[in-house]
């Protein structure tokens, strides 16, 4: 059943900001609403959980520098972001489907995606299978399951629909799960997607990202209802407000939609709150929308030191075995770097190709043309 | 057997569900009432709601939907119910549906076909008679299909399911019922990106497509008449990627063009045949090319007939191009 929540009796618009506002600072340390008796999690997954979620943080950090430096040209991360990105895709299946936007790279690494997959995509060397074509961060992977990154908001949550529909039409009983911010929750297409996949009754996992801001909106300039996950009841689909730095929350909770999904029982809207600690991307200075004390308040709930301090205290993981860890993964990281960044250049005639199947006359023309240097 | 462009459209649809199950058709209307058309009556008795799907009324939603069904293997064919209608969509066509092979360096590909009625003279007016083709021309990744006759649809229909890629599908609403021929009861394709020289000529070279096509032809058949002009009326069937050859071929010999169509002429496809003739073939042009298409204005209701480029407006443009 979809979650109900009282709306405001008032009309939207002549509720008082500053208690809009208050309602958006509790959002942002919600407790737990899912699972409400959870079997715990096995260690191999609290720890598989936890490696994941350092290399995203790792990676982040990493690149960013790089971008600074001028390596690459641009990175759109999700430091703080972790849990819910990591969380989510964790809980896929093998037969599942990853539809990303372009914050999601951890989980494309969480669905077994060698790093080179994303670097290479990074640099956009000659080993990119995109060719170089895309800017960093818009990143695909069919052995994954992982449809392609594209940069206008929404557009790819009806495309979750046509999967999750074209699945069921066969027979088998994939998934699709679909990532998106809070800012996109405006967009056409999430109105199409959530009411065409209520309609279908089709098997998807909308998982809206509310990290808090779309650029410098907060999520209050984004909608005037309570949150996000409400707006499930109004698809006839089910709403799920999840603690989204609780990264086992996040797990569960997905994993529950894709089971109720697969099932034959629709469609779930998870609302998974959380917090952007950078910049929205490596072009943007938060500082002219937000406060540093907003931030360094949100870093007290940052998701890795949390999970860190339960596994610390859980005895599950000891200090040197965190450290052991961490070390690991930064020397992976490292090397995954350094042989993306020695890779060349796309080749010419791949700017050409893969426009069509067939490459048609006019795009042969203008590669001879490309490779003669010719002015026409 | 005798059929209209609506009864050979609807029989390919029929044929080619029947042979693939991978098939699908998804849009407004075209569930149990079989489209405002009817192109897809009987689909649904024949082939269930599963694989003929009533969507809800959003053409971003059917046409990204239809996209995600593509991307899953399936071979889509969402209906867009006027060609009017599909800027609702239309990011889902430009944005997503031409860049995914690209993008993903050919991991993943759209083979979809988004039919949608298309062009003036059902008197529609400003929402129902559009002609919209450079907008998808001018977009990298899409094929472009515009059939004229009963023929040519149902086997164009077949090459563009088979196509690999997403192909815009325009039916030419005037045509619908008004012509009717002998359609080959089996499945046959005929290629894309083959024109057809419809009526050989030595004089001047005429291109339409769609329903101006007919008056492409009656303007031929005038000035053959009155002033002795032999025209040769070519249809480039698929719209894009062209088959320049054939238009080439005809302008070497003829040394003059015509261009007819019915959407507004500034930018519209005329002008890319114009600048491609021109760059191919200038050293054998005896005359300027020239633009006989709807006015730079809406499409209107009440003075249909004076907007869209009829014959009564061909034949001068044919007689001062010879006489140049
Ligand atoms: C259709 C469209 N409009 C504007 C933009 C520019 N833009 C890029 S990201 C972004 C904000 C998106 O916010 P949200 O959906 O909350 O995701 P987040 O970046 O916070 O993860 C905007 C406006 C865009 N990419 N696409």
């Amino acid at each position: 059943m979809p979650r109900a929540r009282h709306l405001a009796a008032v009309p939207a618009n002549e509720r008082a900001t500053d208690e809009r506002e208050r309602s958006w600072q509790r959002r942002r340390s919600p407790s737990s609403q899912s699972g409400e008796h959870p079997s715990p999690a096995p260690r191999a997954l609290k720890l598989k959980l936890y490696r994941a979620m350092l290399l995203s943080r790792r990676l982040d950090e990493r690149l960013m520098a790089l971008q600074r430096q001028g390596r690459i040209g641009f990175h759109v991360g999700h430091r703080g972001e972790e849990a819910a990105i990591v969380g989510a895709a964790a809980a896929l299946r093998e037969q599942d489907w990853l539809v990303p936007c372009y914050r999601e790279f951890g989980a494309l690494l969480m669905r077994g995606a060698p790093l080179a997959t994303y670097l290479d995509q990074m640099f956009g060397n000659e080993a990119d299978t995109g060719h170089g074509r895309q800017m960093p961060d818009h990143f695909h992977s069919r052995a994954q399951r992982c449809l392609s990154v594209s940069a206008p908001i929404g557009t790819q949550l009806p495309h979750a629909v046509g999967l999750a529909y074209a699945a069921r039409l066969k027979g088998n009983d994939d998934v699709a799960l679909v990532f998106f911010g809070d800012g996109a929750t405006s967009s056409n297409d999430f109105h199409a997607a959530l009411n065409f996949a209520g309609v279908f009754r089709a098997p998807v996992v909308f998982a809206c990202r509310n990290n808090g801001y779309a650029i410098s909106l907060p999520s209050s300039r984004q909608t005037a209802s309570d949150g996000f996950a409400c707006k499930a009841a109004a698809y006839g689909i089910r709403g799920v407000t999840v603690d989204g730095n609780d990264v086992l929350a996040v797990h569960r909770a997905t994993r529950a939609a894709i089971e109720a999904a697969a099932a034959g029982a629709g469609p779930t809207l998870l609302e998974l709150v959380t917090y952007r600690l950078d910049a929205h991307s490596s072009s943007d200075d938060p500082r002219a929308y937000r406060t540093d004390a907003e931030v360094a308040e949100a870093t007290t709930r940052e998701p890795i030191a949390r999970f860190q301090r339960e596994l610390l205290a859980s005895g599950e993981l000891d200090a040197a075995a965190d450290e052991a860890l961490r070390a690991e993964v930064a020397a992976e990281v490292s090397a995954a770097l350094d042989a993306a960044q020695a890779r060349s250049k796309p080749a010419l005639d791949t700017l050409f190709e893969d426009v069509y199947a067939e490459t048609p006359w006019h795009l042969r023309d203008a590669a001879r043309d490309a490779r003669e240097g010719s002015a026409d | 057997m005798e059929m209209n462009m609506v009864q050979a459209i609807n029989a390919g649809l029929h044929q080619e569900m029947g042979a693939d199950p991978d098939v699908v058709v998804l849009g407004e209307d075209v569930g149990r009432v079989g489209g405002v058309f009817r192109v897809t009556q009987g689909l649904h008795e024949a082939f269930g709601e599963q694989r003929v799907i009533d969507t809800p009324l959003n053409e971003s939603g059917i046409l990204g939907t239809a996209i995600g069904m593509a991307l899953y293997g399936l071979k889509p064919i969402p209906e867009i119910q006027f060609a009017d209608f599909i800027y609702p969509g239309f990011d889902q066509l430009v944005s997503e549906a031409a860049k995914y092979r690209y993008r993903s360096g050919g991991e993943y590909t759209v083979p979809m076909v988004v039919r949608t009625p298309f062009g003036g003279g059902i008197k529609g007016g400003l929402y129902h008679s559009q002609s919209p083709e450079a907008l998808f021309i001018h977009t990298a990744g899409l094929k472009v299909v515009c059939p004229s006759n009963p023929y040519d649809a149902k086997g164009l229909l077949r090459a563009s399911i088979n196509d690999p890629d997403p192909v815009l599908f325009f039916e030419p609403k005037r045509v619908y019922r008004a012509v009717k021929m002998d359609v080959p009861e089996g499945a046959y394709e005929v290629p894309l990106s083959q024109a057809a020289v419809v009526r050989p000529g030595a004089d001047v070279t005429v291109i339409a497509w769609g329903a101006m096509l007919y008056e492409a032809l009656a303007a031929a058949e005038q000035v053959a008449g009155d002033d002795g002009i032999d025209a040769e009326v070519i249809d480039p069937r698929t719209l894009w990627p062209l088959d320049l050859e054939t238009v080439l071929t005809s302008v070497r010999k003829t040394g003059r063009l015509v261009i007819v169509h019915e959407a507004p002429r500034a930018c519209g496809f005329g002008a890319e045949l114009v600048s491609l003739v021109c760059e191919h073939a200038f050293v054998h042009l005896e005359a300027p090319p020239r633009r006989v298409t709807g006015f730079d204005t809406p499409f209107p209701y009440a003075l249909e007939d004076d907007y869209l480029p009829l014959a009564h407006r061909i034949a001068p443009a044919l007689r001062e191009t010879v006489r140049f």
